[in-house]
């Protein structure tokens, strides 16, 4: 138990401890890291084709800017000492009434900024490749106006310092992303697969809404300070029911079990989209939010619980039916699902997972990133197509691509000393001291999490470069321009040393550590070493299974049918099916049959009986409706005339 | 200055605007300009007012009053609190635009059709200035009733081919409606202190009448409120008369006279009758909440945009007759903040989709699909009205729902559960109604000459985007104006604020 009282102890002895210090110098402008990005949103959209022309550079180059001032900051901050490196930016008073008072404020601490520097870095590095991959789109401003403004909503999400103005940035996030899974929606799939997006997501919302909803309940209060420092003075079930209603929202934004549905779909929008949307930084928005809410998590064993069992539900989920999937996209988000599973997974397991957690989100940021657009890079070179099935032996016509996806293959699968083995293995390691029963399932569930992701990861790896080449007809692959290569090297540098970089170095645990305090190692219940060489050989017998299958062997061009469980991979197991089944559906007859009632029973039967019973008597008055206004006026002054009469009498 | 009748001049500007109309020889040209320059000029006058206002007061203000029918007790009495000009304030700003908006609704033709419209239009803002600043309860009555004559003229003159069945099913609702209130304003004055100023508001607050008495005129006041607003289940005027109105007929309509229903609710329901608004509360709120999921729910179904949207707001009534009966400050700070909210975001949902219609002549959303390639001005504001109706942060609407929400949770936990499902709903109804008219590939019977906005719309656009982002970001004007009469009605209520469960506990221990 002494590892719960570093962090929230702390928060509870002196509420003030968590309370900010107003920010001066270079902080005081962090306000420019979101208005940067807004304004190019604004210019653009607002602007039309004027800015045409110079639109999408002008939004690449407002994105820099705001890296820059997030890179400022953080040299300021840390600059100062570990316990006063929490600042506050006050803007304005935004709503205020009765007992709710929110100010709209900035939080400058090591997790906002850790974030702030991934989200702008590889933003930027992605608006860059954009303009490369959106090149001859004829509504490319558009879409830089809406990168841009997805960058502005992801800084508001995490640097907002009450729950209120996260929400801002939470559904700001969840409109970008809207809007770019349907940039193309003349395809009415797209369209769908929008919609579907936001809905879901909304059943996320929700739960947020109400969350905050007790939190004025119990607190009185949204803002982070008062919520986190007061978090125990409530009752132990409330805080379990604020935190499984959080929970409920960081499974829709992240994509987590039971709401993944939407992540497979979003696939739809342009590549630089799902790279930067639905892998690197919107989705792992749950992980933050929990991350933000330790207070709370740290109080309430069985929320945390919860969250524990979504993350090791939601990486065995998405690494089964990242194993079946032949659309290279698809494959891709099937794996982001399971990875941030893995990031659930560590902060369900409080204290000794949340450094973890962030730790294998910004590793997965680069890698996974650098994937995708190195997907992109490959769809770019065989005109869009996704079926890895008619890929192939592409690892000798575009080289810098086979290169940096091999980077991020290596990192994902945790190759020793890559970024990923770093994170990812600290995850299981934490996943085995968890206490009693847990400790076992959790652990093992990252094991064998991780055994599956070298078998897929290679699968999509061997089926795209190696093996031999399946392509169609009109295939002439050719490397990517350098807008395009250049920020997929970058994320690949990223990938092989990022970890070697952040963390024997200990940089990221002493940024981290104010935030989450020092997180004591636990017995583990298998010695380290056993862990590792487990994981290790693990990986090995996965990739070597994905070599013989997919890299040796022939590739069919069509898949096979395959057994039951293939099959039920391949369509995401059943989700859909589901749905359809049990919501879509009976919602649809639900909205029918109320159409039907409130026409026949509502305005025909019930009420409308009563106005027909007064239309009725009105026949009988009809011919006073002569349609001349004179007579309609002489009507009315009568009958106020007889009013007034009746009243006079009364009296 | 402070001894100028601004209310009544507000009030007789438009008035007489539409008498001129009337009088002028038929075939007027100038009868748009006209009349758009009559209702500027009562905006200008209602922004002179509002300056007058002292925000943070929560007394009524800019009183006038005048013996009228000493002989009934019956006074000209006006004067605004918060909620009043906030809603005075609406009713000026969406008039000019409505105009805009209408300009090419009626030919010019030389008849006096198109001056009868314009004046139509004019009487019936003198009419929601009236009804809105009426302090004295049979002035409000007239008011109330007066308006249903521009409004079914209006529907039934210039409406769509089904406007006469419409205009009469509006007539006979509010009819119904009023007829009940009046029995009720009647019998309240018997109970009042009577005199030569028997009907004055100050005179019929925190009368506690009690017992069976309070609750009839409770419910008759009641009845009349929830037809008008519209409530479950007596909503199934609004839809069709919001169908067949002109576009900005239906946002005058929608926009600001249904919200005589909500404001009445609280103006007279809840501060004259208190013990019998505590006794509704429960069933009040069943309704509210049904309100909710049953509008969105019908909205989903709607084949006709113009219904789809009369059904949002039904469900958007809901959430604010909820906020009202939850009785906390900040519901109802959050409700009457919708009611301004509502009307901004309904009026570019009317008139956006009235844009659409004048182009494509159907109303059926089946009728559409893949605008944004035809139209993307037209179909780009359409999405963010939507999101406006959706409630997304950072727009208008969310600061209300949120404030009705979190504000219902501290006294009705369940109710406010269950109302905010509609925040998911209202995602379902707003995107599947935009995906079906913008997106898919631009369809191939449309002509290539149709039109994107013209400049004229853009001026009846901007201004509501306008607002959506200026009251989405920095509501704290609006709130300040609000909440003092929220309070002042609290008090008359006797109901205090939960206080946060944590400190109770604290203050216990």
């Amino acid at each position: 138990m002494s590892v719960l009282e570093t962090s929230a102890g702390l928060a509870l002895a002196d509420p003030s401890a968590v309370r900010a210090i107003e920010a001066t110098g270079t902080s005081a402008l962090a306000w420019l890291l979101i208005a940067l990005p807004l304004l190019g949103a604004g210019l653009l959209l607002v602007g039309g084709r004027a800015t045409d022309k110079f639109g999408p550079l002008l939004a690449t180059l407002l994105s820099w800017g705001s890296f820059v001032v997030g890179a400022l900051v953080v040299l300021q901050l840390a600059g100062l000492g570990a316990e006063e490196r929490s600042l506050s930016v006050p803007l304005w008073d935004w709503v205020t009434t009765g007992n709710l008072s929110v100010h709209a404020g900035l939080l400058i601490d090591p997790l906002s900024m850790a974030f702030v520097l991934l989200i702008t870095f590889v933003g930027s590095l992605i608006h860059v490749y954009s303009l490369g991959y959106m090149q001859h789109d004829p509504d490319k401003r558009r879409f830089f106006a809406y990168l841009n403004l997805f960058v502005a909503a992801m800084l508001i999400l995490v640097l907002a310092d009450s729950y209120l103005l996260l929400f801002v940035g939470w559904e700001g996030v969840g409109l970008a992303s809207y809007l770019l899974i349907g940039f193309w929606n003349h395809n009415p799939a797209y369209a769908s697969a929008a919609n579907k997006a936001f809905v879901v997501n909304r059943i996320g919302d929700f739960a947020l809404i109400i969350a905050m909803a007790y939190m004025l309940y119990t607190y009185g209060a949204l803002d982070y300070a008062t919520v986190h420092g007061e978090a125990g003075s409530a009752a132990t079930t409330t805080l379990t029911v604020i935190g499984l209603l959080l929970l409920l929202g960081a499974c829709g934004k992240s994509a987590q079990f039971p709401l993944q549905s939407w992540l497979g779909d979003a696939m739809a929008g342009p590549t630089p989209v799902s790279a930067l949307i639905h892998a690197a930084t919107m989705v792992t928005a749950g992980v933050y939010l929990v991350a933000r809410s330790q207070a709370i998590y740290d109080l309430t064993p069985d929320a945390r619980l919860a969250v524990a069992i979504v993350g090791a539900i939601t990486l065995l989920y998405g690494a089964i039916v990242g194993c079946a999937k032949d659309d290279i996209k698809k494959a891709l988000a099937a794996s982001t699902m399971s990875q941030i599973g893995y990031m659930m997974l560590a902060v369900g397991l409080g204290p000794i997972g949340y450094i973890y957690a962030i730790f294998h989100l910004i590793t997965h940021g680069f890698f996974k990133a650098g994937m995708f657009l190195g997907a992109g890079s490959v769809m770019h070179a065989m005109n869009d197509r996704v079926d890895m099935r008619r890929f192939g032996a592409l690892g000798r016509e575009i080289k810098t691509t086979w290169i940096t996806f091999g980077a991020g293959w290596l990192a994902i699968i945790g190759f020793p000393f890559t970024a990923g083995w770093f994170s990812k293995d600290h995850i299981i390691e934490s996943a085995f001291s968890a206490p009693g029963w847990q400790g076992w399932v959790f652990g093992l569930v990252a094991l064998l999490g991780a055994g599956i992701t070298a078998f897929y990861m290679s699968r999509l790896f061997f089926m795209t470069f190696h093996g031999k080449a399946r392509w169609e007809d009109d295939a002439a692959p050719h490397e990517s321009p350098l807008t395009m290569t250049v920020p997929m090297m970058v994320l690949a540098v990223g990938s092989l040393v990022l970890g070697a970089v952040l963390y024997p170095t200990g940089v990221l645990t002493g940024w981290l550590e104010p935030v989450f305090g020092h997180g004591e190692a636990h017995e583990s219940l298998i010695p380290l070493i056993g862990i590792q060489v487990s994981v290790f050989v693990l990986m090995a017998l996965g990739v070597a299974l994905a070599w013989l299958r997919y890299g040796r062997d022939e590739v069919p061009v069509v898949a096979p049918v395959g057994s039951f469980a293939t099959r039920a991979a391949r369509q995401d197991l059943f989700q859909d099916e589901f749905n359809e089944t049990f919501l879509r559906r009976p919602g649809a007859g639900l909205v029918a049959g109320l159409e039907v009632a409130d026409n026949d029973v509502i305005d025909g039967g019930m009420v409308g009986g009563t106005s027909r019973g007064l239309a009725g008597v009105a026949n009988v008055v009809r011919q006073a409706q002569n349609g001349f206004v004179r007579s309609y006026a002489l009507t009315m002054l009568a009958g106020i005339v007889a009013i007034l009469g009746a009243v006079w009498v009364i009296q | 200055m402070s001894d100028m009748p601004w209310l009544s001049i507000m009030l007789a500007v438009p008035a007489l605007g539409a008498l001129a109309l009337v009088l002028m020889p038929r075939g007027f040209a100038r009868a748009r300009e006209f009349a758009l320059g009559v209702s500027l000029l009562t905006f200008v006058l209602a922004l002179f007012a509002g300056l007058e206002f002292i925000v943070g007061n929560s007394k009524m203000q800019l009183v006038e009053e005048y013996s009228w029918i000493p002989q009934f007790g019956v006074s000209f009495a006006l004067g605004v609190d918060g909620i009043a000009l906030s809603m005075i304030m609406l009713s000026v700003i969406l008039v000019p635009i409505c105009l805009v908006a209408a300009w090419d609704d009626v030919p010019a033709d030389g008849s006096r059709r198109l001056q009868g419209y314009v004046a139509w239009i004019l009487l019936l803002e003198a009419m929601m200035i009236g009804v809105f600043a009426a302090t004295d309860v049979f002035l409000f009555y007239i008011f109330f009733e007066a308006m249903l004559v521009p409004v079914y003229f209006l529907i039934g003159q210039y409406g769509g081919p089904d406007r006469a069945r419409a205009a009469t099913k509006f007539l006979l609702y509010s009819l119904l409606g009023g007829l009940i209130m009046l029995v009720a304003v009647i019998g309240l004055y018997t109970v009042g202190p009577g005199g030569s100023d028997g009907f004055l508001l100050a005179n019929l607050t925190g009368l506690e009448i009690g017992g069976l008495t309070e609750k009839l005129l409770f419910l008759g006041f009641f009845i009349a409120f929830a037809i008008k607003a519209p409530m479950f289940p007596v909503h199934t005027w609004l839809p069709h008369a919001a169908t067949e109105a002109r576009p900005a007929t239906a946002v005058l309509l929608v926009g600001v006279l249904d919200k005589v229903g909500t404001f009445g609710m609280l103006r007279f329901c809840l501060q004259m009758f208190p013990e019998a608004s505590r006794w509704a509360t429960p069933v009040v709120i069943v309704l509210a909440v049904t309100s909710v999921i049953y509008g969105a729910l019908l909205a989903i179904a709607q084949k006709d945009m113009m219904r789809l949207i009369a059904f949002t707001s039904i469900s958007h009534f809901g959430f604010i007759v909820l906020g009202i009966f939850a009785m906390t400050t900040v519901s109802q700070t959050g409700s009457t903040l919708y009611m301004v909210n509502h009307g901004f975001t309904t009026a570019a949902l009317f008139l956006i989709a009235g844009m659409l219609v004048a182009r494509r002549g159907s109303r059926t959303i089946a009728d559409y699909g893949g605008w944004q390639r035809v139209t993307p001005l037209i179909a780009g504001t359409l999405l963010i009205a939507g999101l406006s109706g959706l409630s997304l942060p950072g727009l208008n609407a969310f600061v209300s729902e949120f404030l009705v929400i979190v504000g219902t949770f501290q006294r009705y936990p369940a109710a406010a559960v269950l109302g905010a499902t509609g925040v998911i709903l209202a995602a379902l109804y707003i995107l599947l109604w935009y995906q079906k008219i913008a997106t898919g590939p631009r369809p191939e019977d449309v002509a290539s000459t149709t039109r994107d906005m013209t400049v004229r719309e853009k001026f009846v656009v901007a201004p509501l985007i306008a607002a959506f982002l200026v009251l989405g970001f920095y509501p704290k004007p609006v709130i300040d104006l609000l909440e003092p009469a929220v309070t002042t009605t609290l008090q008359h209520v006797g109901v205090t604020d939960p206080a946060p469960t944590v400190t109770a506990e604290g203050s216990e221990g």
